[in-house]
């Protein structure tokens, strides 16, 4: 096995000038508590202008004025080493990212299909530059070989086995990457390459630094085996298409949105999974001439479904429809797709002679259809419950609630099948009472009991109206239902 | 050779030979009623199948859920769905189920509230066709308050090409105009009169349903 490594030796610098406009400006990072503000990394102009990393801001700032300063993010250096290891996923199944500010991959099984280590190297050198992220890359048998490598000298590629160990004897003990800072220690014990190192008595050794250092010599050598964490690619969907221009209609959006489905439905299917909730982030991108720097933020259109699917054009009919519906108040730069929870799909089973017409939709993709369109809570089902008050006697039930709507409602004198979803002044001549009264006095329990006297009542038309007055007064009559 | 001699009752009915001046279809096309008269005045024996229906009503309220009960029971029962698009009033749960529905079958599409009462229409009439064309459902029960003429023919060709059973409750104050529905089914005071239907002559006689009179005094 060849390991390939990468070091990123700016990673924080590179990562923030990838989103600034123009990068040859001077520009510096600045960590630190706010007592003791003092630069993280400085770009080639800034140096220029005699910044220096380390130095304190107020330094900084009496030496070049015109600098533009950023706050270092450990996160968004974090997010730029995963978008890194993810990149290099493509060149390799084994693609680790344990090291901070280096990317290890394991680089013969790819020579099949990239070629040679020359044509490989170029090609990954050539992608990082187009990113935008200085490198440096080495070729070794092992990882930790190919990492000190690639410290040492930018473009170093060692092939033979054999020749490692000869190889690494000669490195400079403190630029070995030790663990620890072993490195310095050892150089003031007077020990001045690897091998002088390994020339020590190991049990020394270990008493001295630990079991660390010894695993890490081992490794290095390859004389044990390094057991990496693999980078995984990730477990959701997250897939960004940048609007070369500004977008203001949603008919603009359908395209770009297309694709992205388009990819979520791929995707999905080599996984052999659904989904169910994913969100259409709108990317808005605000330029502040005053500042230099874009103001971005992102309008968020949620889709959730009742059940997962994975059908293109059922997802983009949702999706679309969810789209229409947000208002685009900002001009969009950017469309983002992600999907973050990715269920089992599984498939609604058919009969084989099925005889229903071909332009048929199952009712669970209607009904998505339909929620998308009209609103969450547009389809629903109806379940009895138990409480007296007609009110409450029935309930919502939503699409698994099997159970609920089969409850049998308990018995009582005849209900009318429309109830008004609250009760209405009757004010109308010629009522005849067909019978009642049917007393309801309860509720006591929650503060909204009920004492009503309920009538059928028959109107003129010929409807019949479920009806209640108060216990004892007739003709002031509130209609209730309808037998319809 | 002696022709065999076939009696003509058996010839009949194989439907190998039609007696002229009778239906051309008089097979058992419809979903039946459940009310044996009602079926006896239809041409299909029921409900026309893959059409839309239309029951015309005065006012809510005077059996019209009545007279689509025992229909709407037998196809839960059989487990089959059965949609409510936009209903007037809310389905009174124990009702329904007391009627024999199987709420299990019952789906109720009400969209959310728009800003306009046309919005509102739009949303339903929309939900309606897409029901309708789905063939998910036996049968769907809507309410087209404004829906015109073409919107009707969208609605009744919805209905055919999902084969489904659609029912359109709407006011008697259209029974005058045309409608491109199979059958249309008119409330008069008790009865129920039959306006048109398709595949036969309108008989002359109302049905009056036992309905309101089963309540209990």
């Amino acid at each position: 096995m060849l390991w390939a490594c990468i070091r990123l030796p700016h990673l924080a610098l590179d990562a923030v000038l990838r989103d600034v406009d123009d990068p040859a400006r001077p520009l510096a990072l600045v960590t630190g508590p706010a007592q003791l503000r003092t630069l993280h990394s400085v770009n080639a102009a800034a140096a220029q202008a005699g910044l220096r990393p380390g130095m304190r801001l107020t330094a900084a700032n009496a030496v070049s004025a015109e600098t533009a300063l950023h706050d270092h993010d450990p996160q968004r250096d974090e997010r730029a080493h995963r978008f890194l290891a993810a990149w290099a996923y493509r060149h390799s199944s084994l693609v680790s990212a344990q090291w901070p500010g280096a990317i290890v991959l394991e680089a013969s099984a790819s020579f099949r299909l990239f070629g040679p280590w020359p044509q490989l190297e170029a090609k990954l050198r050539r992608e990082l530059d187009v990113l935008g992220f200085q490198h440096r890359i080495a070729l070794a048998p092992t990882p930790r070989a190919a990492q000190v490598f690639a410290g040492l000298r930018d473009g170093y590629a060692l092939s033979d086995p054999n020749a490692l160990a000869p190889t690494l004897d000669r490195v400079p003990i403190r630029r070995a990457a030790l663990p620890d800072e072993a490195g310095v220690r050892l150089h003031r014990m007077g020990i001045r390459s690897l091998k002088e190192l390994r020339e020590l008595p190991r049990d020394g050794i270990r008493r001295r630094f630990g079991l660390p250092l010894l695993e890490h010599l081992d490794r290095l050598y390859g004389t044990t085996d390094d057991p990496l964490d693999c980078y995984q690619p990730p477990d959701h969907f997250d897939a960004r298409v940048e609007m070369g221009y500004e977008v203001e209609s949603h008919q603009a959006l359908l395209f770009p949105l297309r694709r992205l489905v388009g990819d979520l439905a791929v995707y999905l299917s080599a996984r052999d999974g659904g989904v169910q909730r994913f969100v259409i982030r709108l990317e808005h991108e605000v330029l502040r001439r005053e500042a230099g720097v874009r103001e971005k933020s992102h309008t968020d259109v949620q889709v959730g479904m009742l059940a997962a699917e994975r059908d293109a054009t059922l997802l983009m009919d949702i999706a679309r429809n969810r789209l229409e519906q947000a208002s685009i108040d900002k001009p969009v730069v950017g469309l983002r797709l992600l999907a973050r929870e990715l269920p089992p799909f599984v498939p609604a089973a058919r009969d084989l002679f099925d005889t229903r017409p071909s332009q048929a939709m199952p009712w669970p993709q209607l009904r998505e259809r339909l929620r998308a369109r009209l609103g969450d809570e547009a389809v629903y089902r109806i379940a009895p419950t138990g409480d007296p008050r007609p009110e409450r006697a029935w309930r919502t039930a939503d699409a698994d609630e099997d159970a609920a709507c089969n409850v049998p409602a308990p018995i009582r004198p005849p209900r009318p099948t429309w109830l008004l979803p609250r009760p209405v002044p009757l004010r109308q001549h010629g009522l005849r009472i067909v019978s009642g009264p049917e007393r309801l006095e309860s509720g006591w329990w929650d503060e909204d009991d009920v004492r009503r006297d309920y009538y059928v009542l028959e109107t003129p038309q010929g409807q019949r109206a479920w009806a209640f007055a108060d216990p004892g007064k007739r003709g002031e009559w509130m209609l209730h239902g309808w037998f319809a | 050779m002696a022709a065999q001699v076939v009696p003509l009752e058996s010839l009949l009915s194989a439907r190998t030979v039609w007696r002229a001046g009778r239906q051309a279809a008089p097979a058992p096309l419809g979903e039946s009623t459940g009310f044996a008269a009602l079926d006896a005045l239809l041409p299909h024996g029921g409900w026309p199948h893959k059409a839309l229906s239309e029951l015309l009503i005065p006012a809510e309220g005077v059996g019209e859920l009545t007279l689509l009960m025992p229909t709407l029971a037998r196809m839960t029962q059989a487990g089959r769905l059965v949609a409510l698009i936009a209903p007037p009033f809310c389905p009174y749960a124990p009702a329904w189920q007391r009627a024999g529905v199987d709420l299990r079958y019952l789906e109720i599409v009400q969209p959310a509230a728009q800003a306009s009462m046309q919005a509102n229409a739009r949303g339903a009439l929309w939900a309606f066709e897409q029901c309708l064309r789905s063939a998910a459902f036996s049968a769907v029960l809507g309410w087209p308050v404004s829906a015109d003429g073409p919107s009707l023919r969208r609605l009744q060709v919805a209905a055919d090409t999902g084969e489904c059973i659609g029912f359109a409750v709407r006011d008697s104050k259209h029974a005058d105009n045309p409608s491109p529905a199979a059958l249309r089914i008119e409330r008069v005071q008790d009865d129920w009169r039959i306006r048109k239907c398709r595949g036969g002559q309108v008989p002359s006689q109302g049905f009056a349903p036992p309905s309101h009179t089963a309540l209990p005094g």
